[in-house]
């Protein structure tokens, strides 16, 4: 034992150091043997306060979300109180004899996503595939940023578009054709108007293309070379690699990335409004007018006088805070899945 | 620490910044509500400030959205198209007096390939189309008092504002008034249930939808069609005559209803009786507290009077319709009920 340590009073216990000291989160503590002991005095006081700074924000984001449900729970309380839990299967919103009721919103906003669902994830992966397994890197580059762009259009821009372009299409040239090849379905019966379900369908299919498009890239990226290779390798086509190393492996990120859109299919406002045609009606025909939840919210509330009604259009608001958050919920099951895939995959 | 100027420097700054404030702030006002008069009321607050000094905010929130406001007494004054309700006017503290300061109209506004005259609408064939009972646009309703226009056999599609609206109130309230049937199954106010048509958010959704598709017809303001030319009707009024609306025939609307006007305005002008009276006429209001602290109270009463004399050519110019002369003298008189202390 060294002599002058002997001279020295021994080190007080863990447990009765200052408490100040052991203030520093648990996170930045030393692990065992590593980094510098204890009872060392300089805390690094950037780093505990660069912590608490981002724990704020963290948990300021988690209030704030807070703080709006409770908010516009409140506001739809009487609402919630006076039609129950059936005000989701009512079918019923008349303002004018305070009878208010979701599911007409409800089914507009579900279809219009799914429609635009449909008809998005197909196109969007094969962009995706193609720019990432097909065309020269170079080209693909250009190509992508044109379609990334399409998520830069202002959603208004969509819905002027959509009135004076694609729904005057759709009238025209479109549903006619619809009606007499597949008239004997459902969902292609009734006047054509142009504007519709079908109309918003394809608006929130061009708006969430993008979206699908690039999380799909990633995920096709996030595939190492030598699978390819191995496919290849073993004598299988272009078509085959892709089909087995890239599609095969990566289904739930494009189930991720295409969940994603629905997401934002949901909550689209303008552009639907403008092109939907606002009718509080149900009907399994495509051609016919319907409404979404949050272009209702977004057409009466400003002028909402009595105070029922105005509570009934934050009930809507909270049922589609409901959907959004199954979505939502869903697409990080499967993005939490797919990341605790890869290592197995690639191994 | 024990160096004075430490203390002192901030108390300067604080001191000038605070009389700096004090000295450059002019009386200002604010107000919000229907988006209907806002073209107007821009213009009447910019030229009253360059004559007076006196700063008038106004936010186009929409009147729902401005009496909800003005019962929260954010604003200093609201605005709306449709009179408040007993029930809401019970709410205010202190309580509120209405204010026509202009009168607007909502006229029909069609598309039908071939016709480009001026067409003659009934009531009751107004009404008709918008509950879904007249179809096409070759009914012997339409046709027979429109016997020099060839109407196409085609299916009429109507528009309506999807948006919660004045005008909506305005044109619902009309037709509760003129169809019986209207009013048991639909009723008024500024969102109903529609039997039938199409939606359209705002004036420019409706034009929209009216533009893309041939055979519609749809709503809008006197304003919105005269700066957007379009085609409008002529509408048959409570004497039997096909009226085309104007800011004639709308201020005639009003100056009908004078004698049977109740002493807080708040009344509806829709087929209101006169020969050359439009029937689907409305007032706009202001919404002002009985009660104003005084020097904004001294000022906001100073405007409203100047709107209800000189702001009325600034109103014809921009084609809303004056107010009658008769009303005015009546309004004056219930401007002077406002108490500023």
């Amino acid at each position: 034992m060294d002599i002058r340590e002997a001279q020295l009073p021994r080190p007080a216990a863990a447990s009765a150091m200052p408490k100040e000291v052991l203030r520093v989160p648990r996170r930045f503590r030393p692990r065992n043997g590593k980094g510098p002991p204890k009872q060392i005095k300089d805390v690094h006081y950037g780093d505990r306060n660069f912590y608490y700074l981002l724990r704020f924000g963290a948990f300021a984001t988690i209030a704030l979300l807070l703080a709006i449900g409770i908010q516009v729970g409140c506001l739809a309380w009487p609402a919630f109180q006076k039609f129950g839990f059936g005000f989701i299967f009512e079918t019923d919103w008349d303002p004018v004899n305070q009878m208010f009721g979701a599911l007409p919103f409800l089914h507009g906003t579900v279809v219009s996503a799914l429609l635009a669902v449909f008809i998005a994830a197909p196109i969007s992966v094969g962009v995706a595939l193609f720019l990432n397994e097909v065309v020269p890197r170079r080209i693909a580059s250009v190509i992508g940023f044109l379609v990334e762009m399409l998520a830069a259009i202002p959603s208004v821009v969509y819905g002027l578009w959509g009135i004076f372009v694609l729904a005057p299409f759709l009238r025209t040239t479109v549903q006619p054709w619809l009606a007499t090849h597949f008239g004997f379905l459902p969902f292609f019966k009734g006047p054509a108007y142009g504007v519709g379900m079908l109309a918003a369908g394809l608006i929130l299919a061009i708006m969430i293309a993008p979206t699908i498009a690039a999380i799909s890239r990633e995920v096709f990226k996030a595939i190492p070379d030598t699978q390819r290779e191995a496919a290849l390798g073993l004598g299988a086509t272009r078509w085959e690699m892709i089909q087995l190393a890239v599609v095969k492996s990566s289904t739930t990120g494009i189930l991720g990335a295409v969940v994603l859109g629905l997401g934002r299919a949901l909550g689209e406002t303008m552009a639907v409004t403008m092109v939907i045609g606002n009718r509080h009606d149900m009907s399994l025909s495509l051609f016919a007018p319907a409404q979404t939840m949050a272009s209702l919210i977004a057409n009466e509330y400003t002028e909402a006088t009595g105070d029922l009604h105005l509570s009934a259009l934050a009930a809507v608001g909270i049922v589609l805070f409901g959907v959004s958050f199954v979505i939502n919920f869903l697409a990080r099951l499967l993005v939490w899945n797919v990341e605790r895939g890869k290592p197995r995959e690639a191994r | 620490m024990n160096n004075p100027l430490k203390i002192v420097f901030p108390a300067i700054a604080i001191l000038t910044f605070a009389i700096a404030a004090h000295a450059a702030e002019p009386l200002q006002l604010n107000g919000a509500g229907a988006t209907f008069p806002f073209p107007l009321y821009s213009k009447w607050f910019s030229d009253y400030s360059k004559a007076t000094g006196v700063n008038i905010n106004y936010q186009s929130i929409g009147s729902g959205g401005g009496i909800r406001q003005l019962l929260d007494k954010t604003v200093d004054f609201g605005a709306s198209d449709a009179p408040m309700n007993d029930e809401q006017l019970a709410k205010a503290t202190p309580s509120i007096i209405h204010i026509p300061t202009v009168l607007g109209a909502v006229v029909l506004t069609y598309n039908i390939p071939g016709v480009t005259q001026s067409l003659d609408l009934t009531p009751e064939v107004i009404a008709g189309i918008y509950l879904g009972k007249i179809t096409k646009w070759n009914d012997p309703a339409i046709a027979g008092m429109n016997k020099g226009v060839v109407l196409p056999d085609l299916p009429i599609l109507a528009a309506y504002r999807s948006d919660g609206s004045g005008t909506t109130a305005v044109f619902t309230d009309y037709l509760a008034k003129v169809s019986p049937d209207w009013k048991s199954t639909v009723g008024n106010g500024t969102s109903v249930k529609w039997p039938v048509g199409l939606g359209g958010k705002g004036n420019e959704g409706v034009t929209g939808l009216i533009k893309q598709s041939p055979g519609s017809i749809g709503y809008v303001e006197l304003v919105y069609a005269e700066s957007n030319k379009l085609p409008f009707a002529k509408v048959k009024n409570s004497s039997g005559k096909f009226v085309t609306p104007s800011p004639a025939t709308i201020t005639a609307a009003a100056a009908g209803a004078v004698k049977e006007m109740p002493a807080d305005f708040r009344v509806s002008i829709t087929n209101a009786p006169g020969k050359e009276a439009y029937p689907i006429s409305s007032f706009t209001y202001l919404l002002v507290y009985r009660q104003m602290p005084g020097e904004k109270g001294a000022a906001f009463v100073k405007f409203l009077n100047w709107a209800v004399t000189d702001g009325q050519k600034t109103a014809s110019t921009l084609s809303y319709a004056p107010l009658p002369k008769p009303l005015i003298t009546k309004i004056q008189a219930r401007i002077k009920e406002i108490k500023t202390n």
